[in-house]
C-alpha cells in the first residue's frame, strides 16, 4: 500500500466505505504522517464511519479548529506591528487560506506564519518585529548572512512569549534559484481578505507550485499538492482562469513547474485541469508521483533512494554547484564544532 | 513488522515492532486488556532500529509512531517494553485533543475520583498502586483524562511503572504474577511494571467524577496544606500536556475542575501514612 490510499480517500470520500480495519489504520497513519489528518477529517465530515474512526476524525477537527484560531491570532499580532508603519502585509500559505475562508484552509494544519512584504520595506519590517517581541531562531553570523544573501525570506523569527514562528518573505523562491518570480507584482496584485491581504488566486496557486516543485525535496509534498487541488477546484470556474494562470506562470518564470503540478494533481487527486495548459515535459512525472506517494501502511516514508535523489535535487535547484559545495562544507564544519 | 493492539481506557494503540520478543513481553503484560471493538487503533507506535546496523548488533530501539519527537533518544533493546510505554505516552501527549490530559495518577471509589498529581518522583504512582490494593479502583498512574464537555475523569489503567524502592514495597502487597520483568539501569533507575487488578482492567471504560485533587510528596514529615484555586489551576496547567492546545475548552475545563473540587498538598513518610491521609481527606470531601 502507498499514499495513493490517502489520496483516494481525500479525492473521493466514498472510498472509505470500502475500508476494513487494516485500511483505516493505514489511512490514519498516512494522514498523520503527511499532516493531512485535519483535511481528511473535513472531507469525511458527517459520513457514517466506524466509531473509533469517528473519534479519530473528530479529534483532528478539534485540533484543526484550535490551530486555525491560533494562526489567525498570530497573523493579527503581526498586522498590529506592521500596518501602523504602512507596510502592506500579505499572508501566504495556510494562514492566507484560513483568512480568505478558502476550501484549501478547511481542516488544514497551519505551522509557521508566512508573510510577504515588499523588499524595500524588509529592514523596517524586521526592526519592527524585533522591537515587538520576536527574536531570531538562528543568530550565528553564517546563517544570518546566508539567509540575507541567498534566501527569499529573513532568518526565521520566533515570538518570545507565544513561541510561534514567523517567516518574513520578500519573494517566493530563493534568490539563488533559476526562476525569478516578480515579487513586486505579487504584492501589487494582492487582494483583500478581511483585515488582511492574500496573493491573487493565480499567484496563490503559483506560489504553492513553487513551494512544491521548485524548492525543497518534496517531503510532505502531498499536502502542498492537496492545496493546489483545492485552490484549482475553487478558482477554475471563474471565466478566463486558465489563460490567466498560464500567463501569470510564464511571467513568474514558473510555467514548466506549473504545468507539471497540474498533471500531478490531475493524476493523484483527479483534479479537473485544462489539458492545454498541462503539456510541458511529461518526462519524469513518474518519479514525482513515486516520491509524493512514498508512504507504507505504518505511515513510514518508503522509497529511500528516490527520497535521497530528490534531496540532492533540492540543493541543486537552490544553488549553483560551486556555491553549494561551499555551503555544505561550511555547515559540515559548523556541525562538527557543535 | 510484528504487531499487537491493546485498549487502555478510552484509547486503543497498535504497536509494531521489527523484533518479535518485545511484543511477546507486552502481550504478557497486557494479557487481559481488551481488543478495540472495530480493530481500529487511535494511535500507532513503532519500535524500530535507529539505524540498520542496530537491529542485531548491540540493538537499540527508536520510539516512533503517528507522533514522534525528533530528539527522542533510542533505548537499549533490553528496555524495549519501556520504549513501547514511552511511545504510548508520547502519542497521547502529542496527539490527544478531545480529552484534557493531566499528568496524574487517579483512583476511584463509589464513582468518585481522587486525582494525585505531582512531578516524577513525588510518589504518586506508588501511592496509587497501594490504594489499588486497599479497596480502591486504580484508574492509572500516568494520565488522568478529563472530558471537557462533562468534567468526568476517564481511566488510563496501564501497568504501573514502579521504580527502585517502590518495587519491593509493592512486592509486599501483591503476588509475583502481577509483575513484569525487571528492567535494570533505565534512565529512571530500575523499573518493574505492575499490572492493575482484574477489576481495574475490566472497568477501564468507566469514568468517574473528580472529587479531590492531591499534590502528594513522599519522604517528608506528615503535613496537609490546603491549596487555593489559583495555585491548583497553575499547577494543573503545568501538569497538562495539551492544555494550551485545547484553547478555550481547556481553560473552561480546568477552571471548572479547580472551582468544583477541593485541592490539598500532602506530605507523608510511609505508604500506610499516605493511604490514611487520602482516606480521611476523601471522607472530609463529602464522599
Amino acid at each position: 500500500m502507498d499514499a495513493r490510499h490517502l489520496a483516494r480517500a481525500l479525492a473521493d470520500p466514498d472510498y472509505v466505505t470500502t475500508l476494513d480495519a487494516r485500511g483505516w489504520n493505514a489511512l490514519i497513519a498516512m494522514a498523520r504522517a503527511e499532516r493531512l489528518d485535519g483535511s481528511l477529517a473535513w472531507r469525511l465530515k458527517g459520513m457514517d464511519v466506524p466509531a473509533a474512526a469517528r473519534e479519530i476524525l473528530d479529534n483532528a477537527l478539534v485540533n484543526a479548529e484550535a490551530n486555525r484560531v491560533q494562526a489567525l491570532w498570530e497573523a493579527e499580532m503581526a498586522r498590529r506591528v506592521l500596518t501602523p508603519l504602512g507596510i502592506p502585509l500579505v499572508l501566504l500559505k495556510g494562514t492566507a487560506f484560513a483568512a480568505a475562508g478558502l476550501d484549501a484552509g478547511s481542516g488544514r494544519l497551519i505551522g509557521d506564519l508566512d508573510i510577504l512584504v515588499p523588499r524595500d520595506r524588509l529592514d523596517e519590517a524586521e526592526a519592527a518585529l524585533l522591537a515587538a517581541g520576536w527574536s531570531w531562531v538562528k543568530d550565528n553570523p553564517y546563517d544570518q548572512a546566508y539567509y540575507r544573501q541567498h534566501m527569499h525570506e529573513l532568518p526565521p523569527l520566533i515570538h518570545d512569549e507565544r513561541e510561534r514562528m514567523i517567516d518574513v518573505h520578500h519573494t517566493i523562491l530563493p534568490l539563488t534559484a533559476g526562476p525569478k518570480p516578480d515579487a513586486a507584482a505579487l504584492v501589487a496584485d494582492s487582494v483583500e481578505a478581511g483585515s488582511f491581504r492574500t496573493l491573487s488566486p493565480e499567484d496563490m496557486i503559483i506560489h504553492a507550485v513553487a513551494h512544491l516543485l521548485a524548492d525543497g525535496d518534496l517531503q510532505g509534498g502531498l499536502r502542498n499538492l492537496w492545496d493546489i487541488d483545492r485552490l484549482i477546484r475553487e478558482f477554475s470556474e471563474t471565466p478566463g482562469f486558465w489563460p490567466r494562470l498560464l500567463a501569470r506562470a510564464r511571467h513568474h518564470q514558473l510555467a514548466k513547474s506549473t504545468s507539471r503540478a497540474l498533471r500531478l494533481t490531475a493524476h493523484i487527486f483527479d483534479t479537473p485541469v485544462d489539458k492545454h495548459f498541462a503539456w510541458h515535459g511529461r518526462r519524469g512525472d513518474v518519479f514525482y508521483m513515486g516520491r509524493l506517494l512514498a508512504r507504507d501502511d505504518w505511515g513510514r516514508e518508503s522509497r529511500k533512494l528516490l527520497g535521497f535523489a530528490f534531496y540532492v535535487r533540492s540543493h541543486w535547484l537552490r544553488m549553483p554547484p560551486l556555491k553549494l559545495v561551499r555551503h555544505l562544507w561550511t555547515k559540515w564544519r559548523m556541525g562538527h564544532r557543535g | 513488522m510484528h504487531s499487537l493492539t491493546v485498549t487502555v481506557g478510552p484509547r486503543a494503540f497498535r504497536i509494531g515492532s521489527i523484533w518479535r520478543a518485545p511484543l511477546a513481553q507486552l502481550a504478557a503484560l497486557y494479557a487481559d486488556y481488551p481488543q478495540p471493538a472495530d480493530s481500529i487503533a487511535h494511535y500507532r507506535i513503532r519500535l524500530d532500529a535507529p539505524r540498520w546496523m542496530r537491529r542485531h548488533l548491540r540493538p537499540q530501539v527508536a520510539i516512533q509512531g503517528d507522533y514522534t519527537l525528533p530528539e527522542a533518544v533510542p533505548l537499549p533493546y533490553s528496555q524495549a517494553i519501556l520504549a513501547a510505554e514511552m511511545g504510548m505516552n508520547l502519542q497521547i501527549a502529542l496527539g490527544e485533543r478531545r480529552l484534557m490530559l493531566l499528568h496524574a495518577a487517579s483512583v476511584e471509589k463509589a464513582g468518585k475520583v481522587v486525582i494525585l498529581t505531582g512531578e516524577s518522583g513525588s510518589g504518586k504512582s506508588t501511592l496509587a498502586a497501594m490504594l489499588g490494593e486497599a479497596g480502591w479502583r486504580l484508574m492509572g498512574d500516568e494520565f488522568a483524562l478529563i472530558d471537557p464537555e462533562t468534567g468526568q475523569a476517564f481511566p488510563f489503567p496501564r501497568p504501573v511503572s514502579l521504580k527502585n524502592e517502590a518495587i519491593a514495597a509493592m512486592q509486599a502487597l501483591a503476588g509475583e504474577e502481577r509483575f513484569g520483568p525487571l528492567l535494570k539501569d533505565t534512565p529512571k533507575g530500575d523499573i518493574r511494571h505492575f499490572r492493575p487488578s482484574a477489576d481495574a482492567v475490566a472497568r477501564m471504560a468507566e469514568p468517574g467524577t473528580p472529587t479531590l485533587i492531591l499534590f502528594p510528596r513522599f519522604g517528608a514529615n506528615w503535613a496537609i496544606r490546603p491549596v487555593g484555586q489559583g495555585e491548583a489551576f497553575v499547577r494543573l496547567t503545568q501538569a497538562s500536556t495539551n492544555y494550551t492546545m485545547l484553547g478555550e475548552r481547556g481553560f473552561s475545563a480546568l477552571t471548572r475542575l479547580v472551582q468544583s473540587v477541593p485541592a490539598k498538598a500532602i506530605d507523608y513518610m510511609s505508604g500506610a501514612e499516605g493511604i490514611s491521609i487520602v482516606e480521611s481527606l476523601f471522607e472530609g470531601a463529602g464522599a
